[in-house]
């Protein structure tokens, strides 16, 4: 799977509720209106201005605090391609690779990348190209099983064309 | 090989000895899902095309997040919950009953040697009573509800040592807080903090759940505490399960150590707008104060409310104070003990049982430029529903002193 978009640089730290502020997730489960809100403890003008395959590259501990499945979610349907960052927390990793947003670990890549520039990431192969200043990093794919369920499309559509989890 | 406490608890649940950095699959001893992240967890266990639960009796739906509901959209999800729950038969507590990490002890869902795994992040409370606890998001739950297992990486250890005796006014989120000025809000990633020492054995069990409840702000997938006679006393009558002794061996491998001279600690604060912004008190004294919350997973227990009455009896609140046990059961010993009616004399708003203004969904979201003391554990941006307020995190005793000053304070005048 290989995902091209424009950069869009963020710090450390960005908690899940920078990503999808709380007061909007207890009241529905339509995305369409949730990925309005996309980013916006951090930006508000994200939501508006990302275009489809667009990369979040991010610095350290992407995604903590809260569980809430929404966070990934909402990146998904404002139409972010993957998300690349130094660090990722633990839940948000998980849940995004469930929901099928690629993420990916390439600590490398955040100095080198500026806001706008156009990359291509190569998932399976692990290869993040920045495409504006011609340099390419390398990443650890993802394990196995993992992949497979982000190639899948996420947990649930993995469960659908299998009948079981791969762990069973 | 000598056994962190992560690895013995999973070797003893998967039969065959285990070592960090492996993938194992277990099968769950409890499945929590709340208001919100449990319709989120139906739609995918739908969408997946389950149809039954795998185990009702240990699969638990609490409302607590938005409870009672503040709007028609948030009263719709709830609907959803009682629909499932009535139709699955899951163990189900509604709005007033508490917060599910409260819950899940005293309904004798926990219990050493146990996989808890619950759609919070702060599942990692239940470490505290020796069970191997994480938070997961809402589609993984609903392969939970639907298979009772999950895959987990087993975790490396950070061994954090505590000893020495607390000051009068020094608490474990005091400790807490401590830790993660030291280790960082991403300095444990993926590991398990393990807490032990003197001044830990020590501790009632409501102190050993504050301190395990906030190893995620740290990035910990749990916090784990040995569990004994105190461990044993509190699970008597509440499960059925034998309460085993589980201890990590004497040599075990840790990636880390950190040790903490409890007798040295002074009361600690979080600053805006990040949990690991840690200072002493003394550094913030004079901060004006607009609101107050005493409540949480963190702090709603009843120790925490007999402290935050201890400070504020005979006294009167100089800004507005929100207080909320933890849950109904929390409410009813504060009662019988005289604290609600210390607090309600001293000026305290006392709320339902619940996650309360921690969560930014309602009972208190901040006006811009309000600066708020909570015994909470996050202090995001925007985390209680305002981002323009300013959130300082602190154990009861500061915030009640704080409640009485209209200022962060050092309680230092209180025995």
């Amino acid at each position: 799977m290989i995902i091209k978009g424009r950069a869009w640089k963020f710090g450390n730290n960005i908690s899940t509720d920078h990503i999808i502020p709380g007061k909007y997730k207890f009241k529905t489960l339509d995305f369409r209106e949730l990925a309005q809100h996309a980013m916006e403890g951090i930006d508000s003008e994200f939501s508006r201005r990302v275009q489809p395959g667009d990369i979040i590259v991010a610095g350290r501990n992407f995604g903590c605090g809260s569980s809430r499945e929404q966070a990934p979610l909402v990146l998904k349907h404002a139409g972010v391609g993957a998300v690349v960052a130094r660090s990722f927390a633990r839940i948000f990793f998980r849940n995004s690779i469930n929901v099928g947003l690629p993420v990916v670990i390439c600590p490398e890549a955040y100095e080198a990348v500026e806001q706008g520039d156009l990359l291509e990431v190569n998932l399976a192969e692990g290869m993040l190209k920045n495409l504006s200043k011609g340099t390419v990093f390398n990443f650890k794919p993802l394990p196995d099983f993992l992949l497979k369920i982000l190639l899948d499309g996420g947990l649930v559509e993995h469960y659908k064309m299998h009948g079981k989890f791969i762990w069973e | 090989m000598p056994q962190t406490l992560a690895e013995k608890i999973l070797s003893m649940k998967i039969k065959r000895d285990v070592s960090p950095g492996e993938i194992v699959v277990v099968e769950v001893d409890a499945a929590m899902a709340h208001d919100g992240t449990a319709p989120l967890m139906i739609q995918s266990f739908k969408a997946m095309g389950m149809t039954k639960v795998w185990d009702p009796s240990r699969a638990v739906f609490v409302i607590d997040h938005i409870a009672p509901s503040s709007n028609e959209g948030t009263s719709a999800l709830h609907k959803m919950m009682r629909e499932f729950a009535l139709q699955h038969g899951l163990n189900f507590f509604d709005v007033g009953e508490g917060i599910c990490h409260q819950l899940l002890p005293e309904k004798g869902f926990v219990y050493p040697g146990g996989v808890v795994l619950g759609a919070d992040s702060h599942t990692c409370t239940h470490g505290a009573f020796a069970a191997f606890s994480t938070g997961i998001g809402s589609t993984e739950m609903a392969a939970v509800f639907g298979s009772g297992k999950l895959w987990l990486r087993v975790p490396e250890s950070l061994k954090v040592t505590v000893t020495g005796a607390l000051k009068s006014y020094v608490t474990a989120k005091d400790v807490v807080l401590h830790v993660i000025g030291e280790v960082g809000a991403d300095g444990a990633t993926y590991m398990a903090v393990e807490y032990s020492g003197d001044t830990v054995k020590e501790m009632s069990i409501d102190s050993r759940m504050t301190l395990c409840n906030m190893a995620v702000e740290m990035g910990a997938k749990t916090g784990l505490i040995a569990s004994d006679e105190k461990t044993r006393l509190f699970l008597e009558g509440r499960c059925q399960a034998p309460c085993k002794t589980i201890e990590p061996d004497s040599s075990a491998y840790y990636t880390d150590e950190l040790i903490v001279e409890a007798d040295k600690l002074e009361p600690m604060v979080s600053c805006p707008h990040e949990v690991d912004n840690v200072k002493a008190v003394a550094e913030v004294e004079g901060t004006p104060v607009d609101q107050v919350f005493i409540g949480s997973c963190t702090n709603g227990r009843l120790e925490d409310l007999r402290m935050a009455a201890q400070m504020l009896k005979g006294k009167k609140v100089k800004c507005r104070t929100i207080v909320m046990p933890a849950s109904r059961e929390v409410y009813l010993k504060a009662l019988r003990e005289g604290l609600i009616e210390i607090f309600l004399e001293a000026g305290c708003a006392v709320g339902v049982p619940g996650c309360g203004p921690c969560v930014g969904g309602h009972h208190g979201v901040p006006a811009p430029g309000e600066v708020v003391v909570a015994t909470t554990n996050r202090n995001f941006k925007g985390r209680m529903g305002c981002a323009e307020a300013f959130i300082y995190l602190a154990s009861p005793i500061v915030a009640a002193h704080a409640a009485i000053q209209g200022k962060i304070v050092h309680p230092k005048e209180v025995s």
